[in-house]
This record gives C-alpha cells, sequence and structure tokens, in this order.
C-alpha cells in the first residue's frame, strides 16, 4: 500500500498540530507522505505565547512548537519561507512560489489569518505598506517591530478593545509604557461582553493606567506625533498597534472556486466544497465556531488526523464550545457560551466598585453561558460546568462567587463550639471530652494534653485547646 | 512496625534510644506507648500511634499455627505447619516448576525481612515470581526518581530541611490525616494540590483542586506559568540538567488559561503557585499518592519533577523534590530485593555484574538466580491461571482488601493449590489461606527500617514474644532448610541478616555496607549512601551530582493523557480512594483497636449534596457505589467542600465495604502502579 500523499499549507498552529497528530497515529509515514509548506521563514512557533513575549516575561526563543531536526526526525517534507502560489484540482498538484510543484491526495489549507486594518488615513504608506510606527499583532515579526518601539514612557496606541488589543495593551503597560487604546465601540470586547461587564473592564484597566477611548474611531494617522480621532481630540504615539480584528486568509480558496463566506467552508469532515481538499482553523468556516481560538483549531487538527490517517473513520468535528480568556496580568475575564441571553434563568452580580462582574446563564439547569469578571476560581469552575453538560449546583450563589464566598470560616469563641466540634483531629478530641476531662480533674493544659493526647499530634490545635482551657477556668458551671 | 505505617521514625517503635516513641517495658504488658522527641515527629504521635500498644494485647492476636482441616483453620504445631508447607512447595515445583510457587511481601516488613524473603524466593525457592505491596504505594514516584536523577531515595534531603522551606507543594498528598507529626514541619507556606478540600488543604496558603486524573496537565500548567512569566531557571538547567526543551515543547501548550479548562483549577491559582515557588528562598515539592497511584502515575510525578527542576530546586541546599513515603518500611522496602526486578542494594536483576556480586555474596552461581517477574497486580492476576503461580507466600500485606479490583483477586486466591499467610491477626486474606503462621509484631521484634529521608533506624525489641509466636526471620529459616537449604543460608538473627545485607548492598544505589547496629545503637544519624564505617552518611545526596552516569538530573516530557477510564452516561461520576486518620492499610490491625474503630467504624462515600440529592441518597443514609468491576456499600456522608463529580472511600474496610471492589487495574507502563486514584461509578440508593 502506498502512503497517502497530504500536502499542508499553512505552518502556523493548526497546520503544525495537524501534522503532530497525523504523526501521533502514523510514526513511520506509511499511511500518510506529509508535506507541509509555510510561508514565514521560522519553524513553527505558538501565537498564544506572543503576548508573554510582548509583555517581556518570555524570550521568543522559547515560543517554537517544533525543533530545528522536527521534520527529519519525523519524515515530513518541510518547505519554509514559501508559499502556494497556486493549486491545479484537476492534477491534484500545488505549485509553490518557488516554481516547484506538489501532488496531492488530499489538500489541507491551514492558512490562518491577517490583520485587518482599517482604512484611516496615514496608516499606510502610498505604496500601500505599514507606515514605519505603524505594527499589527499578527506574528514573530510584529511583536519584534513592537517591541523595538517599546520603551518606557513610550506613548503607544491601540487600535482595537478586543481580546488581542487589550492582551497587548496590559504587556505594553508591563513594559512601562504609556498606552491608549482606542475602541469604535460603546464597551470593551463587544463581542463577547454585555455593557455592564465591558464598563467594569475599562475601569479596572483604568485603575492599572490604560487610558481607555470608547466609542471613538482614529480618522488620521500622523507617524511622529500620533492619532486624530473622530471627535477631534488626539492620541500622542510613538507607535500605532493595529488590532481591530482579522480576516481569514482565503486567497487561494478562492483563487480555485471554493465555497468562501467569511472564511473556508467546511463540513463536519473538515471538507471543503472540493471533496479532496480540507480546511482548518483561522481560514475555516464551520457553522457554530467562533474564529480567532486555538482551540478549534486543535480540535479539528485531531479529527482530520483521524480522517486521512484511518484511524478513525467515523470521526466527525461538530463545534468547540467557545471559551475566551483574556490573558493580561491582573485582569482575570471568562466570557462564554451565551451571554446575551433572553428567556434563560440569569443571574448577575455587579461589584464595580471592587472591578467584578459576574453573569451566569442557565437553560435546564445546565450552565449555558457565562461572563466572569474578578472571581477568577468561579471562572474555572463555571467553565468546567459548562464544558462537561453536568447539571449546575442547586447553590447558584455559591458557584458564581468561588472563593470569595466567605461561608462558615467565622472564628468562633469556645462557648459557641457545638459540644461535638472536633478540636483535635489527630486523636480525635472533640469539645465534649476536653470538657469531661476537666471536669474529671484534669485543669489546666499539660493535665488535658495528658488525659486526651489532644496537640500531641500535629500540634496546630495548640491554641484552641488553650482557649478552651482558658475559657474553661473562666467560666463557673457547664455551660 | 506496621503500625501506624507512616513512615515518620516517630511512628517508628523501637528502643527508647532510637525513635520518636517508647514502649513500657514488660511490667505494663507492653502496653503503653509515649512520644518523645525525634527530628521526624518532633514528640507528636497521632491517635495510631498512642493506640499501638492495644495492638500487643489485642483478644486477636494469633498465636499458634493453623492449618485449613476440612474447609476449617485449626490450630496446629508450627512443626507440622512448617512441614506440611515445605512438602507442598516442594511437590509444586516439582510437578509445575519452580515459578509455581509466588512470594508476596509488604512495605511494612523490615529491611532485614524484606531482604530475606527477596533471598528466599531467589534461592531456597529459585522463583523469579514476588513482588510486595509497595508496588501499590511507593512504585510510581520510585519510577520516576530513577529516571529522573538516577536514584530514588524518597527524600533525597534531611526532613529537618522542610521546616526551613519557605514554600511546600504536596502534590497529592494528605498528611494531615496520614502523618500529622509531619504537619509541623511546615512551618513556611503550603500549597496543596488534592481534588478534595483534606484537612491538609484545610491549613494551605493555596488549595489547588484539579479534577482527578488531571495532575499531570496541572504540574504543565504551572511549569509554562514559571517558563512564561520569567521564572525560569535557565542557569541551572543548563548546568545541570539536560532535556528541558522537549519538556518546553509539550508544557509551551499547556498554558494555564488550557490547562483551567482540563483541571478546573484557575489560571490565576496556577500563576500564583509559580510565583510562590518562584519567590521562595527555598522551596520543595513533594509529592504523594494522589499523584502516583495512576495509570500514568510514573509521567504524573515525572510532571512535578520536572517543575521542581525548572526552578532549580533539585540538589540545591535547603530546597529539593522528594515524595511521601507511605508504610513502615516503605524507603528500605523498595532496596533490598523483594521487588520483582530488583536485587538488594537497589540493583537490578537483569543487570549481570549485580547479578554477579549478590550470587557471590549469598554463595550460589549467578546463572542460578531467575529474571524478573510479574509485577504485583500482574502477578496477582496471574494466579492459578495457564501458565501462573498455583502457590502463594504473603508476608506483611493484605492482598483481599488493598488489591485493585479485589473481589477479582480474592477470585484468584481461590483457585491456588497452597495460599500461606504469615501475620500476627487474622486478616481477610489471612482467613483465606490453607496455613497461617502467627509472627511477631513491631515491638516484640528488633530490625532496621529506613525512613522517608532515607535515614536507617534500628528497633529493639520492647516486649517478650508472645509463647507460639515467630518472627518472619524464623519463618524463612525454617522453610528454607525443610527445602533443604544449608542452615548458614538463613540465619534468623536480625544482626546477623543485617550484615549479610550490608555486604549485599555493598557498591549498590542503596549502600548500607558502612551501617552497623553499633553506629546505630550510638546513636549515628546515618542516611545513605553509606560506603564505609567511616563514612558519616549522605542526607543530602545530589548536591554536587545527580547519579546518572553524566551527573545531570534528566527533563522528562510527559504529556496529559487523562485517566485511563474516563466517565460516561452510565458511570458519570469519578470515585477516588484514600484514607483517614484512624486507619492504617487494609485495617486489618487498626480495625481491631476500638478507639479507632468506634472513631471510623465503617466505610462512607463522602460526596456534594447536590450529587447525593441527584441520586436519591440522604446525608447517613446507605449507597451502592458502582462501576464496571463491583459495588461498595457505604455510608452515605455529604459534604458540601466536594467537587459534583468526585466521590471518595477510604479502602481500609473488609468484605462488602471494600472501596476496591470499584477500582480499576490499568497499569502505569512504568511503575506497573494500578490506577486506585480513578475509577468511573455512579450512585445507587440501597
Amino acid at each position: 500500500m502506498t502512503a497517502r500523499r497530504v500536502v499542508v499549507v499553512g505552518y502556523g498552529m493548526a497546520g503544525a498540530r495537524f501534522a503532530d497528530e497525523v504523526r501521533r497515529r502514523d510514526p513511520a509515514g506509511e499511511r500518510v507522505a506529509l508535506t507541509v509548506v509555510g510561508a514565514e521563514p521560522h519553524p513553527a512557533y505558538n501565537r498564544v505565547l506572543l503576548s508573554a513575549v510582548l509583555a517581556g516575561t518570555m524570550p521568543p526563543s522559547l515560543v517554537g512548537l517544533h525543533g530545528p531536526d522536527w521534520a527529519v526526525e519525523t519524515g515530513v517534507d518541510l518547505r519554509v519561507g514559501v508559499g502556494a502560489r497556486s493549486v491545479d484540482r484537476v492534477g491534484r498538484t500545488v505549485t509553490l512560489s518557488d516554481e516547484s510543484t506538489v501532488e496531492y491526495d488530499a489538500l489541507v489549507l491551514a492558512t490562518g489569518s491577517r490583520a485587518w486594518v482599517p482604512p484611516v488615513d496615514g496608516l499606510r504608506t502610498e505604496s500601500g505598506a505599514l507606515a514605519p510606527d505603524v505594527a499589527t499583532f499578527r506574528d514573530l515579526d510584529d511583536c519584534a517591530a513592537i517591541i523595538d518601539h517599546a520603551r518606557p514612557g513610550a506613548p503607544i496606541a491601540v487600535l482595537g478593545g478586543g481580546l488581542l488589543g487589550l492582551e497587548a495593551a496590559r504587556g505594553l503597560l508591563g513594559r512601562g509604557c504609556l498606552v491608549t487604546v482606542v475602541h469604535p465601540v460603546g464597551h470593551l470586547m463587544e463581542r463577547q461582553l454585555d455593557p455592564a461587564a465591558g464598563a467594569v473592564l475599562a475601569k479596572t484597566l483604568t485603575d492599572l493606567g490604560i487610558d481607555v477611548r470608547l466609542g471613538r474611531s482614529a480618522a488620521q494617522h500622523v507617524s511622529g506625533d500620533g492619532l486624530k480621532l473622530d471627535d477631534g481630540s488626539h492620541v500622542p504615539a510613538e507607535l500605532v498597534v493595529v488590532a481591530a480584528g482579522a480576516r481569514a486568509e482565503v486567497g487561494i480558496a478562492e483563487s480555485i472556486g471554493l465555497s468562501v463566506r467569511g472564511g473556508i467552508v467546511v463540513d463536519d469532515l473538515l471538507r471543503t466544497s472540493d471533496p479532496r481538499i480540507h480546511a482548518i482553523g483561522d481560514c475555516a468556516t464551520h457553522p457554530g465556531t467562533a474564529a480567532g481560538l486555538v482551540q478549534p483549531a486543535w480540535d479539528q487538527a485531531t479529527v482530520l488526523a483521524d480522517l486521512l490517517t484511518g484511524a478513525d473513520p467515523a470521526a466527525r468535528y461538530r463545534s468547540t464550545p467557545a471559551v475566551t480568556r483574556l490573558k493580561a496580568r491582573g485582569v482575570d475575564l471568562a466570557a462564554l457560551g451565551e451571554t446575551h441571553a433572553e428567556d434563560a434563568e440569569v443571574i448577575t452580580l455587579h461589584d464595580p466598585a471592587r472591578g467584578r462582574y459576574a453573569k451566569l446563564v442557565l437553560r435546564d439547569d445546565r450552565v449555558a453561558g457565562a461572563i466572569v469578571l474578578g472571581f477568577p476560581d468561579a471562572a474555572a469552575t463555571i467553565t468546567e460546568f459548562f464544558d462537561t453538560g453536568a447539571p449546575a449546583p442547586a447553590d447558584r450563589l455559591a458557584l458564581l462567587l468561588g472563593r470569595a464566598n466567605p461561608g462558615g470560616a467565622q472564628p468562633r469563641s469556645p462557648a459557641q463550639l457545638p459540644d461535638d466540634a472536633l478540636v483535635c483531629r489527630c486523636n480525635t478530641v472533640t469539645k465534649s471530652r476536653l470538657v469531661e476531662a476537666w471536669r474529671a480533674g484534669a485543669t489546666d493544659v499539660p493535665a488535658l494534653v495528658a488525659a486526651t493526647r489532644a496537640t500531641t499530634g500535629c500540634g496546630t490545635c495548640t491554641d484552641s485547646t488553650r482557649a478552651i482551657a482558658e475559657w474553661l477556668a473562666t467560666t463557673p458551671e457547664r455551660p | 512496625m506496621r503500625v501506624g505505617g507512616l513512615q515518620l521514625s516517630g511512628m517508628r517503635v523501637g528502643g527508647p534510644e532510637h525513635s520518636g516513641m517508647r514502649v513500657g517495658g514488660p511490667e505494663h504488658g507492653g502496653s503503653t506507648v509515649e512520644a518523645r522527641d525525634f527530628p521526624t515527629n518532633r514528640g507528636g504521635l497521632c491517635q495510631k500511634g498512642w493506640t499501638a500498644g492495644a495492638l500487643l494485647r489485642t483478644p486477636a492476636r494469633l498465636t499458634t499455627p493453623l492449618l485449613r482441616v476440612d474447609g476449617e483453620l485449626q490450630p496446629t504445631s508450627w512443626d507440622t505447619a512448617l512441614d506440611f508447607v515445605a512438602a507442598r512447595l516442594a511437590r509444586t515445583r516439582v510437578e509445575h516448576g519452580a515459578d509455581a510457587v509466588a512470594v508476596f511481601g509488604g512495605g511494612g516488613l523490615t529491611n532485614e525481612k524484606a531482604y530475606l524473603l527477596g533471598k528466599f524466593a531467589r534461592v531456597a525457592l529459585g522463583t523469579a515470581q514476588i513482588d510486595y505491596n509497595g508496588r501499590f504505594c511507593m512504585s510510581s514516584a520510585a519510577a520516576a526518581g530513577m529516571r529522573a536523577f538516577g536514584l530514588d531515595r524518597g527524600m533525597p534531603f534531611p526532613i529537618e530541611d522542610l521546616a526551613a522551606s519557605d514554600v511546600v507543594v504536596l502534590a497529592g498528598a494528605n498528611p494531615a490525616e496520614t502523618m500529622p507529626p509531619f504537619m509541623q514541619h511546615l512551618t513556611g507556606k503550603v500549597i496543596v494540590v488534592d481534588p478534595r478540600r483534606t484537612a491538609t488543604a484545610e491549613r494551605a496558603d493555596l488549595h489547588l483542586r484539579p479534577r482527578p486524573g488531571t495532575d499531570l496537565a496541572l504540574a504543565l500548567g504551572i511549569l509554562h506559568a514559571v517558563v512564561a512569566d520569567g521564572h525560569f531557571r535557565a542557569d541551572y538547567a543548563a548546568e545541570r540538567t539536560t532535556g528541558f526543551e522537549s519538556v518546553w515543547r509539550i508544557a509551551a501548550a499547556w498554558w494555564p488559561e488550557r490547562v483551567e479548562r482540563v483541571t478546573g483549577v484557575a489560571a490565576r491559582d496556577q500563576r500564583e503557585a509559580a510565583a510562590l515557588l518562584a519567590g521562595a528562598g527555598n522551596a520543595h515539592i513533594l509529592t504523594g499518592r494522589g499523584a502516583e497511584q495512576h495509570a500514568n502515575g510514573t509521567d504524573t510525578v515525572g510532571a512535578w519533577i520536572n517543575l521542581a527542576l525548572a526552578l532549580g530546586l533539585p540538589g540545591r541546599p535547603g530546597s529539593g523534590y522528594g515524595c511521601l513515603t507511605g508504610q513502615g518500611n516503605g524507603q528500605g522496602g523498595r532496596e533490598h530485593g523483594q521487588k520483582a526486578d530488583q536485587l538488594p542494594g537497589y540493583r537490578k536483576i537483569a543487570d549481570p555484574a549485580a547479578r554477579a556480586h549478590v550470587a557471590s555474596v549469598w554463595g550460589v552461581p549467578a546463572e542460578s538466580l531467575p529474571g524478573p517477574g510479574r509485577s504485583a497486580y500482574e502477578l496477582l492476576d496471574s494466579l492459578g491461571t495457564e501458565g501462573g503461580p498455583r502457590a502463594l507466600l504473603v508476608f506483611g500485606s493484605n492482598v483481599v482488601v488493598s488489591a485493585p479490583r479485589s473481589s477479582h483477586i480474592a477470585n484468584r486466591l481461590s483457585t491456588l493449590d497452597l495460599l500461606v499467610v504469615a501475620d500476627f491477626v487474622l486478616s481477610e486474606t489471612a482467613a483465606a489461606a490453607d496455613v497461617v503462621f502467627p509472627v511477631t509484631q513491631w515491638a516484640e521484634e528488633g530490625g532496621t527500617m529506613t525512613n522517608l529521608e532515607g535515614r536507617v533506624l534500628l528497633r529493639s525489641p520492647a516486649v517478650p514474644v508472645p509463647d507460639g509466636v515467630r518472627s518472619d526471620l524464623d519463618l524463612l529459616r525454617g522453610l528454607a532448610i525443610r527445602l533443604g537449604q544449608p542452615e548458614h543460608r538463613f540465619p534468623a538473627d536480625p544482626e546477623a541478616v543485617f550484615d549479610e545485607l550490608r555486604r549485599a548492598s555493598q557498591g549498590g544505589p542503596a549502600d548500607y555496607s558502612g551501617i552497623t547496629y553499633q553506629r546505630l545503637r550510638d546513636g549515628d544519624q546515618l542516611h545513605w549512601p553509606v560506603p564505609s564505617t567511616e563514612h558519616p552518611g549522605t542526607p543530602r545526596v545530589f548536591l554536587d551530582r545527580f547519579a546518572h552516569p553524566d551527573g545531570r538530573a534528566r527533563f522528562t516530557p510527559v504529556e496529559h493523557t487523562g485517566p485511563a477510564e474516563p466517565v460516561d452516561d452510565q458511570y458519570p461520576l469519578v470515585a477516588t480512594t484514600g484514607r483517614v486518620l484512624q486507619h492504617y492499610q487494609s485495617g486489618a490491625q487498626t480495625r481491631l483497636i476500638a478507639e479507632l474503630n468506634d472513631a471510623v467504624p465503617e466505610v462512607f462515600v463522602q460526596v456534594h449534596p447536590d450529587t447525593a440529592t441527584r441520586a436519591g441518597l440522604l446525608d447517613g443514609g446507605r449507597a451502592l457505589v458502582v462501576s464496571r468491576r463491583g459495588a461498595t456499600e457505604a455510608l452515605v456522608r455529604c459534604d458540601v467542600t466536594m467537587r459534583l463529580d468526585t466521590v471518595f472511600l477510604p479502602f481500609h474496610f473488609p468484605g462488602a465495604q471494600r472501596a476496591n471492589l470499584l477500582t480499576n487495574p490499568a497499569l502505569d507502563p512504568h511503575s506497573r502502579m494500578p490506577e486506585f486514584k480513578v475509577c468511573a461509578v455512579r450512585l445507587e440508593a440501597r
């Protein structure tokens, strides 16, 4: 049996993951002969880590997904620094930018997305390239360009108050830059948040030191000076970081007539309108799957590897529940599922003074969506219920509050302790046992210890035993 | 000592001068126990220790051998029982080959007993089929320690170091219940990793509560946070380790938010753990059974070790990685040859040089020594099957209660031609035996134990041996001589056995050759290796180099895979098993002590009230916990701190109350540890 020739166009997070998943199922390359084509000159790297690189806590050398010998070790024909120029769907060949051609039995498009730059005067030069003090935030080179400008005290404007823009803004703030976020909508992260949550988030970021301008668009960029906004106000900026959204990279797909609606349309087998061509990750559009998150891309890579290696011909990609987490130091935000729900059970907690907001949406006793800002452990628990579909706890408020719920941990005086309260766990000594021992003549701490062995294990009940002795000494009658 | 079982010398009774516990003399009938100040327990004892004296006078004590006649165990004499067993063993060997006889040991046995048991199996029986209950306990930590450091000494540093530590991580350990005096050492910040809000977790500065079976992912998330937040010790990694890049390639894909979704532990808590550890002057990461008793237990421990290495902890004075060894002699018990693949001194039985050395000490040809045998569960699973053993000798273990999928194991035992058990009470396993030998218990016998910090402790007899009782060493000697072995080869005096052990361990990783009873009596604090009688011992093993040939520790790439048995619609809950303070292991000893048994008299299932309500259960009522392998009847104990998807059962109880009726015998590929900590179950009303 000859191996099926699979060509992957795109060596980013989706393409690299797909290659890994294929080799996990077919380590020796007996079933699948893999060719991977990547336009960037680097080996694949983990884009999720770019926020940490931008923040300066992680060196860029650590973002690689694969080592330099990966292709050799795994028997993959890897070609970096070349793009796919055209595809012959009938002859089943891909022509690359270096004029070479590759034959395929199955073609996988994992071309990702690119930053969208709004048509603002001055962001681009006349040649169409970005102005020298304008950067997008998509790849390692963008990261390097931003870091070049990000000296402490430098004014920097971030265009876009979505997930990526806010992560960039937080990272730059951590480097000591003077950061302004300009966002055209009335509240931040409007795709994921409701206005109240957006307002609490804006306040949290403002308190951290970020200047947040809401409902404002950039009207003009003047290199070396900054941005002029649509209300005439001015934002000084030595650098403008554009994080205004992304568009699926669909050039090749459109040129060969595949069905495209925003992204390349795929079904549950991740097939495009040509069944020999597949698409995964940001370049693909699957019904009910949010773009821009890595988890769907990885889930799709797993399913497609099952299908193309034959490991599980019944594998299907249904959807990935969308959970958005903002990775910004000092800000803990999760948004998941339906957050703008009507006609559902909705519990809301609004505590702007402490930067906290929580909204829980339930249907049929299950978590259908949530926005959780400033309650990190509750966010984790709520996400678990959302992911597993398990019935939510009856005590909704406890779920919503997590550790913020002070329940029951009040210190008690010895008199208030119930008789059967366990004072010394190591020796199973209750309050009533201590009281009995006292009344039998053990009327100081050493005598209580000798009679009951309380405190003789780990010793942490020493204080409470002493307190009980003091209470007994000052309490004439049996309480 | 087999009581208490926790690897603190405070629980390790010997002569008053050598341990943290003192036993009253014969005039007290051996029934009083006092604590004394010792480095490990600092004068503290838990209830098991205080009440251990009661075991010396329990009416359930066996004082005569028992032989099954017409289906009933009947008293008999030692000579009759020994003759009977020896004759049956010899016949089994002639008819079915040497491997038709198997031996099962215990981590509570002294070093001398563990050593002689291994020798007895390999020399007197000629069988490869020997393993022990430590396989269910310490094997994953041991395998991971060997892999990372080239040596497995539970704590490669003295326990006093912990008291000076700024941050201690307890990954899957609950010492507030399992070894309470240990808690006194935790004076800095404590991070507890446990799916349950245990007594230990209640005292934690940070409690990370992963979904059961996701501990490895959590360790990856914290490692990720260490690196991403700039805390990685690249200088240490370059100087003292290899392999970081391969580990990082995996951990890089486990950023805390992704780990949160798998484990349920908040990303912020993962970052806080990373920051606490990185900001500490000295820090320790310690693993317990919660991390280790999984079908990927070795890799899970490996993930915690990787984290320790990324932080530069191991081999640094005042910091480190260690495991919290359980059982009375859990450390020494894994060093001297009762393990299927091992010879004394922590030598490998497959290593020709190791075989030659040990054979020369034993005075037998190296080629006569059998090779590696089956691991504990595989050994028990093979009993009475085609090609499996037909006779089994059990020392210091109660497998009917403690082995996973225990109804199956009880069935396997029942198919044996001969089951022999040495114990001092009629454990559930002994009750199923053909022959039971009554042996000595803790305060009645001498010998050495090696505690959780690798320190060798001498126990001296404190009370006389009851009439009719003999030591395990005596029993082995009696059988060996009847099987045709020369008398000198199987001494019954512990010191004579130890002197031979010293020679057998000489030059091995766990080198005891420089340890003598006299040095221990003189109060020398000897942590192995002790390669000569002038050597002061090695409290901190890895200060200069690790034990791999290149002197470096190894980062080992490990990936999260999840539990062997995921939950589904039929079995929607995760059951995890463990211990309570009042009981030890299978409970065969502690259930006999009224004070302990009254406190926790029966098995319970700890469950969130919502989960109980959905299953139609009431707090204080009865439940049937059902897995694919069996069902356990348990008292319902509702607890709002439980995760809704998780129930907990202690495993100390017999019969229909055995938690191990449920557990999944999926085995770790490296350590052969069964997956005690996760299996899929459902709850039904009784």
